[in-house]
């Protein structure tokens, strides 16, 4: 700041005095000169910020511009030297199974289309085409080559064998587009799980392929994601065990004479479905397009596993006896009433062909002889509402959850009015429909020490598939339940004796069900569903074996066998026989000294 | 002295100009090879997948099953069962049936034997 100016100097000031002047008007002007200086310094000072911020756009403005006529006068070009291991992504992910075995792939093929006004013969590739293609009509080639259209899909996959001859034809209206297609290269073992896949939309020089159902479906978004190109969906299905699964089932199936079968073996722990078949099955790498026939059940495509929900009859006597230990209700040992005929208003619950059990059965014996009378006894001492709340907690009133498409729709079937007798009936199971896998997880749940599993199709980390589910029972009521279904299957009077594997100590229980008619009026006396609910080994569960079995007949006898102790079961014994030593499940041929062994370290 | 600096830089700017001119023809003779390596890379992964997607499909179980099945007179395969399991204590007697029928003598095998029960 330069030397400040004194606004009333006093020699001007004196002398002005003398002039008879007013002195004031000397203060305004040197006040104006003053105020005038401070405005000018300011000026300058802010043209000097404009510059400097002018100059900075005005330079960045240049940068961009450069890089703009760099980037547009260059050509484009990959980069070159960078050294990248960059693999050809598929363009969809496999699908391998647990061990790495692969269940779906993608293999190149090609397209053929046409440009019909590039062609210089149309009537002769018309007819060399409609001979290496039968299923081409020829009339309908010539009327598209010789048309007005300028371009048509011929074929959308051809063999190899099929390209080469197109080519000899020499024609070059007839093009060839690359294609990706999914490949299942183990055909229709595991096919309701893989559903299938087909194209989306179509260019010339590629085709999207999308899922059409199964986890093809619900898996779409990570299947296609480029990032995931060479990262393969790891399924918890061993291909080994699903396999065998389906072998036994079919064989099973046409012995029975039965119209279709369904079958899951799923970890007692991690709820991983290690093989889940239903059958008839299909060729997912051929699909079958539409289904003409009035019962969705004829359908092939149809999950019987998943979709096919069904009542499941005295598999569920199991969850009335665990909810009475767990409510204190009752012991293995306690005395339950078992005189049929159960009466409830003007309805009757009777036994099976009219048996008898009476006077009084214990709990287990309930489960062994299979009482529905002992268990509508039971069923009324817990109750509506702490029966549907049990049930509930097994998964009985929602979709399944597990990753397939159909899963979503596949709810139970429960009653529009949750009586009392409701409650009786669905105790021994009847009124309440639900898929085997429903059946299955509840299993699971219930004889895995007691904790909920959610059933997954994806194989789990170690420790992911330890982490335990919300508790059900308490770890002594699912041990007892487990010593119940066991002896259903050792003790002779048991209905599952058939299951007895030797040296796998299988626990379960069988339900047969007569099947509803279509029109809704009742049931028919000779259809069934036969279903068998195992675990195994008992004393230490690992995996749980459903299999249901539709409209089976056993013929061998004088008379026609209906009931799942003689259709279901036989078939989960081999089932378990043939799958056990592939799980890695040691078969105890115990000498006394060492099942007392195990008994103390339980 | 500044006639020697001159003829001394020129000198320099021309053999610099001759490396560079080497470097970068040794850098596009790379890159081309690059672009090749990596288009066969390409062509080899592609192979690779087919052969994978070939491999899956000729293991395939069914065709396998049918194959132990057709060959069973060479091969003896049956399915795994629980009756093919076995205990430890077994295994001796299976050794003695293999060493008569390969005539080894019997001591010579013992030892071997008594040394790996011991570490079991």
């Amino acid at each position: 700041m330069s030397e400040r100016i004194p606004l009333r100097p006093l020699a001007s000031i004196l002398s002005a005095r003398n002039n008879g002047q007013n002195p004031d008007l000397i203060e305004k002007q040197n006040l104006k000169i003053r105020h005038s200086k401070m405005r000018d310094k300011a000026r300058l000072q802010s043209e000097g910020r404009l510059l400097v911020l002018g100059m900075a756009f005005v330079s960045a403005f240049i940068v961009v511009g450069l890089r703009m006529f760099s980037v547009a006068t260059t050509l484009p070009e990959e980069p070159r030297a960078a050294a990248t291991g960059t693999p050809i992504l598929a363009q969809r992910a496999d699908i391998i199974d647990r061990e790495g075995r692969i269940l779906a792939t993608n293999r190149i093929t090609h397209s053929l289309y046409a440009q019909p006004h590039e062609m210089l013969d149309p009537l002769h590739s018309a007819k060399s085409l409609a001979k290496i293609f039968p299923e081409l009509n020829e009339e309908k080639l010539i009327k598209d080559f010789t048309g007005t259209r300028k371009f048509l899909w011929v074929k959308k996959k051809i063999a190899p064998e099929q390209l080469q001859a197109v080519h000899d034809i020499g024609e070059p209206g007839l093009l060839f587009g690359p294609r990706e297609e999914r490949l299942y290269p183990n055909g229709r073992l595991a096919s309701h799980i893989l559903g299938g896949a087909k194209f989306g939309r179509e260019g010339v020089l590629s085709a999207e392929i999308i899922g059409q159902s199964g986890i093809e479906r619900a898996k779409d978004d990570y299947l296609r994601n480029p990032a995931n190109g060479d990262k393969p969906l790891q399924l918890s299905i061993d291909l080994a065990v699903q396999s065998t699964l389906r072998e036994v089932m079919h064989s099973g199936m046409r012995h029975l004479d039965a119209k279709g079968a369904a079958g899951v073996i799923m970890d007692v722990y991690s709820g991983e479905i290690l093989a889940m078949s239903s059958l008839p099955d299909f060729d997912p790498n051929s699909r079958p397009k539409y289904f003409t026939g009035n019962n969705p059940s004829d359908n092939p495509r149809f999950n019987r596993a998943v979709q096919g929900v069904y009542e499941l009859g005295s598999t569920f006597k199991i969850f009335t006896a665990a909810q009475a230990m767990e409510l204190g209700l009752a012991q293995p040992e306690t005395l339950i009433p078992a005189t049929p005929p159960f009466r409830w208003g003007k309805h009757r619950i009777g036994e099976f062909e009219g048996h008898n059990y009476g006077p009084t059965l214990s709990l287990s014996d309930m489960i062994i002889k299979s009482s529905n009378v002992a268990t509508a006894h039971i069923a009324k001492e817990i109750g509506v509402e702490r029966h549907q709340d049990f049930m509930k907690r097994l998964g009985f009133f929602d979709a399944t959850g597990v990753e397939l498409s159909e899963a979503a729709s596949a709810r139970p079937l429960l009653p529009p009015h949750w009586s009392e007798l409701s409650t009786l009936t669905i105790s021994f199971g009847h009124g309440l429909s639900a898929s085997p896998l429903h059946l299955t997880t509840a299993y699971a749940s219930l004889l895995n020490g007691g904790h909920k599993v959610q059933p997954t199709l994806i194989k789990r980390a170690d420790e992911e598939g330890m982490a335990q589910g919300e508790r059900i029972i308490r770890e002594e009521v699912s041990k007892a339940a487990r010593e119940m279904l066991r002896q259903v299957v050792s003790s002779p009077s048991g209905t599952a004796s058939f299951a007895e594997v030797s040296g796998y100590r299988v626990a379960g229980k069988t339900g047969t069900a007569d099947k509803p008619r279509e029109n809704g009026r009742g049931y028919y006396d000779d259809k069934t569903i036969t279903t068998f609910a195992s675990v195994f080994p008992a004393d230490d569960p690992k995996y749980v074996v459903v299999v249901t079995l539709d409209e089976p007949k056993e013929t061998t006898g004088e008379r026609v066998r209906r009931t799942a102790g003689w259709t279901a079961v036989p078939v989960a014994g081999e089932v378990i026989r043939r799958t056990a030593p592939i799980l890695g499940v040691r078969p105890e041929v115990a000498s006394e000294f060492q099942s007392a062994l195990r008994l103390t370290s339980n | 002295m500044r006639g020697l600096f001159v003829i001394l830089s020129s000198l320099v700017v021309i053999s610099l100009a001759y490396w560079v001119y080497n470097e970068n023809y040794a850098t596009q003779e790379k890159l081309r090879e690059i672009s090749t390596l990596q288009r066969d890379i390409g062509l080899q992964r592609e192979e690779l997948a087919v052969l994978k997607a070939e491999w899956a499909y000729l293991n395939r179980p069914d065709r396998l099953r049918n194959l132990a099945v057709i060959n069973y007179d060479y091969l003896g395969l049956l399915p795994i069962a629980p009756e093919q399991f076995s205990s430890v204590d077994s295994i001796g007697a299976y050794v003695e049936k293999l060493e008569d029928s390969l005539g080894l003598s019997q001591g010579e095998v013992e030892g071997d034997e008594r040394r790996e029960g011991e570490v079991r």
